[in-house]
């Protein structure tokens, strides 16, 4: 593979294969930013990967008390998922469970659009006859009596079918210092960036996956071409001096917000330089046929 | 362009249904064919033209000029566009409307906004009986939009009210918001006795208290909730006066017990 040279970073003439997925976003309040935060943590948790989690979550931004609709604290969230049904399923279980079970938390629409999901209107059964409808100001709201007072919630929120999942960036440093390093630099970036989530600890993956497995059973299994350790053994795509590789996984609500995250993340290493972050930069795909977005790394370059 | 405008000549010698004057019945039509258009309630035909001087401009923007309490259902069943009335309205106006914008500048008669279903009335007078309330036989009231008195509302404001958000800045009569089936009714001033008389569900705010409160609704303590923080925000462009009385703690009754009780009444606690 030709690699572009840029600030001494190797750049992969490769790209991020990425997928159509349904998403929607939320904006969780609360009585401070502290609680806010909590209840978006709680709520994106176990929402890494759609292979084993159901959907994929995390949060886009926090918001200060005078960009959300009650004038608190706030936190938006995004959720990404492969079907409509699946999305609603996984919006309203860890709404009920994370959100409203949050002290002093009020839950809002994030996302605008035609067709919706159910927000409070699939939480308001929780009031048990007591719950509360409120149409004023062109929305529709739900108060749901609660040990705290009372929790507001919105009663549906928006959802797109055009939200991008799976951009990606593969990291690879000289050791795992650097390449953490390297991979801290991307998400502080991407962090910045609206419109995305990146969904693994911390925005960082260390367990990049390949489809299939030699087990019959086994649906992803660990990407052993980029594995530092299996250099020798296997078909590996590492050079010599790559000693430690990291993956971060960008979702989107549109394409565009995934290429500008993608570049925020490129910018972001090839400012570090190779001596403090990565020698080297690639991205994730299948060849180019199973998805339909293909975020050529060259394209994206500052 | 220049609204349409309609200037009474003289106080009519009865009253005038003034149903037909909406936006999307004028448009498009000349200054002839408008005073072609009957206004009269008894056996004599009386036209437009008869009782108005009509300067035609655009329809989406109809002003009353010099009306007068004789002038029932202006704005009935509007659909859109605006009207602005300068002067005394008499019974009915905005009464099912749907859409868009009715200003009365001067005083309301009885069943103003009357079963208001969307769009925005504004009162700066008084405003009479049954605020958005039912005509006999109707199972509902107003079921949707805004509607702002300035000055003073007669008995029954919000008569089974079932959607939409009424504020009244002035004063209000007995049995305010009395049979409630839902809705939000902001009563700023001070109210008669016995507000949300039977009411099943809904709001009503009661900015300066009442005059007697009925002993079934059950004090829920003094609450500082985000909704109402929401219905601050969602009329504080209408009414500041309104707004301000949100942003404080309130204090909840519950009721009305006698019948549902899944309706409230916050309470503007005395400091």
């Amino acid at each position: 593979m030709r690699a572009l040279i840029v600030n001494g970073v190797r750049i992969d003439d490769t790209f991020a294969e990425a997928f159509g997925m349904r998403a929607t976003a939320l904006i969780i309040t609360a009585d401070s930013a502290r609680w806010a935060r909590q209840a978006a943590i709680t709520m994106t948790g176990f929402g890494t990967s759609v292979i084993g989690c159901g959907c994929e979550a995390g949060i886009d931004r926090e918001l200060t008390a005078k960009q959300t609709p009650d004038g608190r604290p706030g936190v938006r969230v995004l959720l990404f998922a492969v079907s409509t049904g699946e999305l609603q399923k996984q919006l309203a279980g860890r709404v009920s469970q994370c959100v409203l079970t949050s002290p002093g938390s009020a839950c809002y629409a994030g996302l605008d659009g035609e067709e919706r999901l159910k927000l409070g209107n699939a939480l308001r059964y929780f009031g048990d006859g007591w719950q509360i409808s409120k149409r004023f100001g062109g929305k529709h709201y739900w108060r749901i009596p609660v040990l705290d007072g009372e929790f507001l919630c919105e009663a549906t929120t928006g959802l797109t079918k055009s939200a991008v999942g799976g951009g990606n960036l593969l990291i690879m440093g000289e050791s795992a210092r650097t390449t953490l390093a390297a991979a801290e630099a991307v998400v502080k970036a991407i962090g910045r960036v609206p419109d995305v989530v990146m969904p693994f600890p911390g925005g960082i993956a260390r367990s990049g996956s390949k489809v299939g497995s030699k087990y019959k059973t086994v649906r992803a299994s660990t990407n052993d071409a980029y594995c530092p350790t299996l250099k020798g053994a296997v078909k590996s795509a590492l050079d010599a001096d790559v000693g430690s590789v990291l993956e971060i996984v960008i979702d989107g609500l549109t394409a565009e917000a995934v290429g500008a995250a993608m570049a925020a993340g490129i910018a972001a290493i090839v400012k570090l330089g190779p001596k403090r972050g990565a020698l080297r930069i690639g991205a994730g795909n299948y060849g180019g046929k199973l998805g339909p977005h293909h975020f050529h790394l060259k394209d994206l370059l500052p | 362009m220049k609204p349409l405008v309609l200037t009474l000549n003289a106080r009519p010698a009865e009253r005038l249904d003034m149903s037909p004057v909406l936006p999307h019945l004028l448009a498009g039509k000349t200054a002839r064919e408008i005073a072609r258009i009957g206004v009269g309630t008894t056996r004599r035909p009386v036209t437009l033209g008869d009782v108005f001087r009509v300067r035609v401009g655009d329809a989406q923007r109809i002003r009353i000029e010099g009306a007068g309490d004789r002038l029932d259902r202006i704005g009935y069943g509007m659909t859109g566009g605006e009207i602005l009335v300068d002067g005394d309205v008499g019974s009915e106006a905005g009464r099912l409307m749907t859409g868009g914008h009715l200003t009365i500048k001067g005083d309301a008669g009885p069943w103003a906004a009357s079963v208001l279903r969307g769009g925005r009335i504004e009162i700066s007078g008084a405003a009479g009986e049954r605020l958005g309330g039912p005509l006999p036989g109707e199972m509902a009231g107003m079921r949707g939009g805004m509607v702002i008195v300035r000055g003073d509302v007669g008995p029954r404001a919000g008569d089974r009210m079932r959607r939409g958000t009424i504020v009244v800045e002035g004063r209000a009569g007995a049995w305010a918001g009395s049979r409630m089936i839902a809705g939000t009714l902001i009563l700023a001033g001070p109210t008669g006795p016995l507000p949300g008389y039977l009411m099943r569900r809904g709001t009503i705010v009661l900015g300066s208290g009442a005059a007697q409160l009925s002993p079934t609704f059950i004090d829920c303590g003094t609450h500082d909730l985000i909704a109402l923080r929401l219905l601050a925000a969602f009329v504080a462009d209408d009414s500041a006066r309104a707004a301000r009385l949100l942003q404080r703690p309130l204090r909840r009754l519950a009721g009305d017990m006698a019948v549902l009780g899944k309706g409230e009444i916050f309470l503007a606690s005395r400091t």
